[in-house]
């Protein structure tokens, strides 16, 4: 990803420490307009941090991180509410809203933010929830369905509003490979047809090969190696094989 | 130390559930679009609640009789019974109870409800959508909880009232009529503020301060909680705690205000 290009998403050195434990240390990297960039690494190395950094949920201890050139740590709440009004984010274990239905997680946003008329939002609903394959999930409660389906929920209410950034956190975990293929052409689709710019945070080889346009390996809080898929998968730097193994996929 | 902990801690919270109280009142003029969450809110308040009030009220009523009963029949003013009961049910005793199983039950589970949204990235996730959860989540509570003390007060107040009815007649050979004559004449002192029986508005006052308050420290301790479910626990307990506590002062402070001069 050229640095000519106009990144939408960037990080400036950023570094990050809950208590003694430093979890970003000097992270940088950006993502261009509809581009998707890939995030690996092993599990607790902060790939979940980044992405809540981006939407201002955490605040750097030192660096930069930028939305559309605009410092998020700085932004007013107001500016912040409206600049999440245009980002998705699909979160690890899904965080549906335990009280309501499945439809009505999905609905929530348009519900609460819109002056929408009822029935147009149950047919924007309805059809995010054909386009992840729960088309009759509507009446469920988080609590009666399967980990794959609450991510495809998540997955459903942070398209809801036709965002232009998403921010994906592992995005196919508990989901069959046949569900997970056609989720994985889905992302591909918005950010090809729609300029969506995302980052995606995914351990799932097969995802990153069909979705991503780079991916960067995340160690000790910062990049390790940032590369496009083909290459990253070819390479033979002697971390990332240990880490993939021999045959990826 | 660990008698002043709570009080540091009511200390520390006090800011924060200020706060939450003025974020409240802010959106008070949303409560009409949101009537249903607000019922939804009253009728599991009541549902968690109310079989408590009535067994509680009632033998509360019956001991107050009882105890002053017993005294009165020494010197022969037993007939004054039914007055000591119902002033003590409509003044204190209502609305202290009914607050306290507020407290235990409904504030208890807010705390745990919000509590658990709060550790399971939910209020993250509301966060995120931008969906204000002070609209969502807490104006239905603390509005529907200020509406339900009260009634849940009067239906304190009369069980109490008649149980001691029950206790006055079969223990103290006071009639049921007129114990009942002398507990509604008590009642009838109208006040000065506004021309209804004193010690009835004066008690649901009260009791629609106290209901706030348990709705305002439950749900403040629910967003603040964190870490698991054990984050979830701490935060159920702290808010029982707080909130009887917070209850206590204040009912001193009200009835300070109502009953000097
Ligand atoms: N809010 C937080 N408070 C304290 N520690 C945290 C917090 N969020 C994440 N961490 C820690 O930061 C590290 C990285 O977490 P995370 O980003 O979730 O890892 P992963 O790469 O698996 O997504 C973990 O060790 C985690 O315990
Ligand atoms: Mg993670």
């Amino acid at each position: 990803m050229s640095p000519t290009a106009e990144a939408v998403i960037e990080l400036r050195d950023v570094r990050k420490s809950f208590g003694a434990q430093k979890v970003l240390d000097g992270l940088s990297f950006q993502v261009p307009r509809g581009r998707c960039l890939a995030i690996m690494g092993p599990s607790g190395t902060g790939k979940s941090v980044i992405l809540r950094h981006v939407i201002g949920l955490l605040k750097a201890d030192a660096g930069v991180v930028s939305v559309e050139g605009r410092d998020v740590a700085r932004l007013s709440k107001h500016e912040l509410s409206d600049l999440r009004k245009r980002m998705g984010f699909l979160f690890q274990e899904g965080a549906l809203i335990n009280w309501l239905t499945v439809g009505e997680n999905v609905a929530l946003p348009l519900r609460e933010n819109t002056r929408l008329p009822d029935a147009e939002i149950r047919r924007k609903v309805q059809e995010k929830l054909e386009l992840v394959h729960i088309p009759d999930a509507w009446d469920k409660l988080p609590a009666q369905i399967s980990g794959g389906m609450k991510k495809r929920v998540g997955l459903a209410r942070a398209l809801i509003t036709d965002p232009e950034i998403v921010l994906y956190d592992e995005p196919n975990a508990g989901l069959d490979p046949e569900i997970s293929q056609s989720i994985n052409d889905l992302l591909r689709e918005l950010h090809e047809r729609l300029r969506v710019t995302a980052l995606l945070v995914e351990h799932r080889v097969r995802c990153i090969r069909t979705v991503a346009d780079e991916v960067l390996f995340l160690e000790k809080g910062r990049v390790l190696v940032q590369l496009p898929p083909r290459e990253f998968f070819a390479s033979d730097h002697p971390r990332l094989v240990q880490f993939l193994g021999k045959d990826p996929d | 130390m660990n008698i002043l902990r709570p009080v540091v801690t009511i200390a520390q919270g006090l800011g924060y559930e200020l706060e939450l109280l003025g974020s409240v009142l802010a959106r008070l003029h949303h409560v009409p679009a949101r009537a249903r969450l607000v019922a939804d809110q009253i009728y599991q308040s009541a549902l968690q609640t109310v079989h408590v009030v009535l067994v509680v009220g009632t033998f509360i009523g019956m001991i107050v009789a009882l105890q002053t009963g017993i005294e009165l029949a020494r010197i022969g003013q037993q007939d004054q019974i039914g007055t000591i009961v119902s002033l003590s049910m409509a003044r204190e005793m209502g609305p202290f109870i009914t607050a306290t199983i507020l407290a235990a039950a409904a504030g208890s589970s807010m705390a745990a409800e919000i509590g658990t949204m709060s550790v399971s990235d939910e209020l993250s996730a509301l966060e995120v959508l931008s969906v204000d959860r002070v609209k969502l989540l807490i104006l239905p509570r603390v509005v529907a909880l200020a509406i339900a003390a009260p009634l849940l007060t009067i239906l304190c107040d009369t069980v109490g009232i008649l149980g001691g009815g029950f206790v006055a007649q079969s223990q103290l050979n006071v009639s049921y009529q007129l114990y009942l004559d002398s507990a509604v004449e008590a009642l009838r002192d109208p006040g000065r503020i506004l021309p209804l029986p004193k010690d009835v508005y004066g008690g649901l006052f009260k009791s629609f301060v106290f209901g706030v308050i348990v709705a305002v420290i439950g749900c403040a301790a629910g967003l603040r909680a964190s870490g698991g479910a054990l984050g979830v626990g701490q935060a159920t307990r702290s808010a029982v705690r707080d909130s009887i506590i917070a209850i206590i002062v204040t009912n001193y402070f009200i009835t300070w205000a109502l009953y000097q001069s």
